[in-house]
């Protein structure tokens, strides 16, 4: 549906149709959010900052009151009735994930604390097993460093190697170049659906197709995309699909690995303790199934249950109204900052995720930020934890501004005149 | 309405735009290169010694945000020609400044015209920006070679 949307995007006719269909009562959808009626500096808070966390809405924040204050109960131990309804609670959220993603079995999302941790579960529990001397593992040279550093050190202690997928100038990983990385040797291809410093979406389903002739596994890390794409992992066809709960309307604190059943089957535990055994013994413990394998310990029971709710809250608005919008925003706010003379915008795929990275003549990112903060704008400045996109476009650091359904064009016209305060200020 | 504040003060916009002191020193006694990886910023301080350990020529090189760039170039005009026991001094109260735990106002000190980065104070994200050049000032004078921010 991604991909589908981005093709209509550059029919004028198409798009002009689907903007009429998709316009949503925008003061209404705002008012779900709390945090964005908050007043920075006695100014109205303009929040720009989605890539690195969203706010939540009202029903996020009220289930997760009601759940704490009236429901709460431990999840898979009592046989008490709170207990047991917090348990069908909990394993409905894993069922609504499924959904959410496409899965064919709630058996196959396994509940983390978030992007970070399930990419270092991948790396640890598959990456230790299947991975070895002379393999190889794929990465993109726009990974954010969750995606980098957990292959790079299985790699070290495998004496594996880690290939790189590199980008065009405009911010598109070049795929004849990732054909030649592939062979018998690639165990395991791991790219992110959306990178959160250029924007640019991978055809990732190609990816996923060309790695499978070889054999080899994949990762999708989809911490940019699960909130602002609709994601198929069948359709994908991937083995893994990561993401994080805060970056969703969600609580922090959670995630999802999602893992094809065949591929769970077969990995040992990552975390090993309580809850994720059949038997333990003083000389030796049989594993559960998974996903319990994998979630060893008490689990984030609040959280996950608030991921359910934010779930639930997406797909009220529905996600194509949600991309039809962000891209819009983006359409907007690329050709509003474009006519800024002096910036230029890092990253310019013809697939994109709503958001801009930019770098001004005369003002470094840090300042930037700083100025843009005291008119109440928030944005980013900084690496983006992805340094290797910065060694790649030559620059220490960009601004980056992210958009999400419930940003308003107003506010990228503040934005916009923003910068331009920021300009004269430093000319 | 034009943008004014506390933490650009027109002194540290003008060094931002013509830092002094801003070349290498080709024969310099020591210099250290110096990073903070929050943002990027890397500059590098050259320093010449004499024989009294009085700082004779100081330069530095590379590129940061205003407020990096604006504390590096008034750093080198204010230490040349002062000794080492001195900058050490200086140091210690430049960072008590800008965290705020020097008023300027209120006690002694040796600071002159470096008290226009008090208002660092009050954007505490924005300390190692004014520090990194006097860190990397000290890891030159200690002959380090390589400094990086935490
Ligand atoms: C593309 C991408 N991957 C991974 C992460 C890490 O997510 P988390 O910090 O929630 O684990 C982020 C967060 O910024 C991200 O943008």
């Amino acid at each position: 549906m991604g991909l589908r949307w981005f093709l209509f995007a550059s029919d004028k006719t198409a798009l002009n149709e689907k903007m009429t269909k998709t316009l949503f009562n925008m003061e209404k959808i705002r008012a779900d959010f709390p945090m964005l009626s908050v007043k920075v500096r006695g100014k109205p808070y303009i929040y720009l900052d989605n890539a690195a966390t969203t706010h939540k809405p009202l029903s996020v924040i009220e289930g997760i009151r009601r759940f704490d204050s009236e429901e709460y109960a431990t999840v898979r131990r009592g046989a008490y009735l709170l207990g047991e309804k917090a348990t069908s609670m909990f394993e409905s959220v894993r069922e609504r994930v499924a959904r959410f993603i496409n899965a064919e079995n709630p058996s196959e999302i396994v509940f983390t604390s978030g992007t970070t941790q399930s990419i270092n579960l991948v790396a640890y529990s598959f990456g230790r097993k299947f991975i070895g001397s002379g393999d190889e593992v794929i990465i993109s040279h726009i990974e954010h460093h969750a995606n980098i550093l957990p292959w790079q050190i299985l790699c070290s202690e495998k004496d594996a190697k880690l290939k790189v997928i590199p980008v065009a100038d405009n911010g598109e990983l070049i795929m004849e170049e990732y054909e030649k990385l592939l062979s018998e040797k690639t165990k395991i291809v791991a790219v992110t659906h959306a990178s959160n410093v250029l924007g640019t979406i991978p055809p990732v389903r190609e990816i996923v197709g060309l790695a499978k002739k070889v054999g080899a596994k994949t990762l999708i890390d989809g911490a940019q995309a699960a909130p602002h794409i609709k994601v198929d992992v069948k359709g994908l066809g991937c083995d893994f699909y990561v993401f994080s709960g805060h970056k969703m309307y969600g609580p922090t604190g959670v995630g999802v690995l999602y893992g094809r059943r065949e591929v769970l089957e077969t990995m040992p535990p990552y975390i090993t303790g309580g809850e994720m055994i059949v038997t333990v013994t003083m000389e030796k413990s049989t594993y559960a199934k998974p996903p319990m394998r994998f979630e060893a310990g008490t689990p984030p029971v609040s959280q996950v249950i608030g991921l359910g709710y934010a779930i639930d809250y997406i797909n009220s608005i529905g996600m194509d109204r949600i991309q039809a919008h962000e891209h819009e925003l983006l359409e907007y706010a690329t050709a509003t900052l474009g006519k800024i003379p002096g910036l230029t915008i890092i990253g310019n795929a013809r697939e994109k995720a709503a958001l801009i990275s930019f770098t001004l003549k005369n003002a470094h990112p840090h300042d930037v930020i700083t100025i843009l903060d005291e008119y109440g704008i928030a944005v980013r400045g900084g690496h983006h934890c992805a340094q290797p996109v910065m060694q790649r476009f030559g620059v220490p650091a960009t601004t980056r501004a992210s958009f999400s359904f419930y940003n308003k064009k107003e506010e990228i016209d503040a934005l916009v005149e923003g910068l331009k305060k920021v300009i004269v200020f430093f000319s | 309405m034009s943008y004014k504040s506390e933490l650009y003060q027109q002194v540290i916009l003008d060094h931002n735009k013509n830092p002094r002191n801003y070349r290498k020193i080709e024969d310099a006694t020591s210099s250290c290169l110096g990073h903070n990886p929050l943002c990027g910023d890397r500059i590098t301080v050259y320093l010449k010694l004499d024989a009294d350990n009085k700082i004779s020529d100081i330069s530095f090189s590379g590129d940061g945000c205003a407020i990096s760039k604006a504390s590096a170039s008034l750093m080198t005009t204010f230490v040349k020609g002062k000794s080492i026991d001195d900058v050490k001094v200086i140091f210690d109260e430049f960072h008590k400044m800008i965290i705020g735990e020097l008023d300027t106002g209120k006690t002694g000190h040796h600071l002159g015209k470096l008290t226009i980065f008090e208002g660092v104070r009050e954007y505490p994200a924005r300390t190692k920006c004014a520090s990194l050049a006097w860190h990397t000032l000290k890891c030159s004078l200690e002959k380090k070679g390589e400094t990086t921010m935490e």
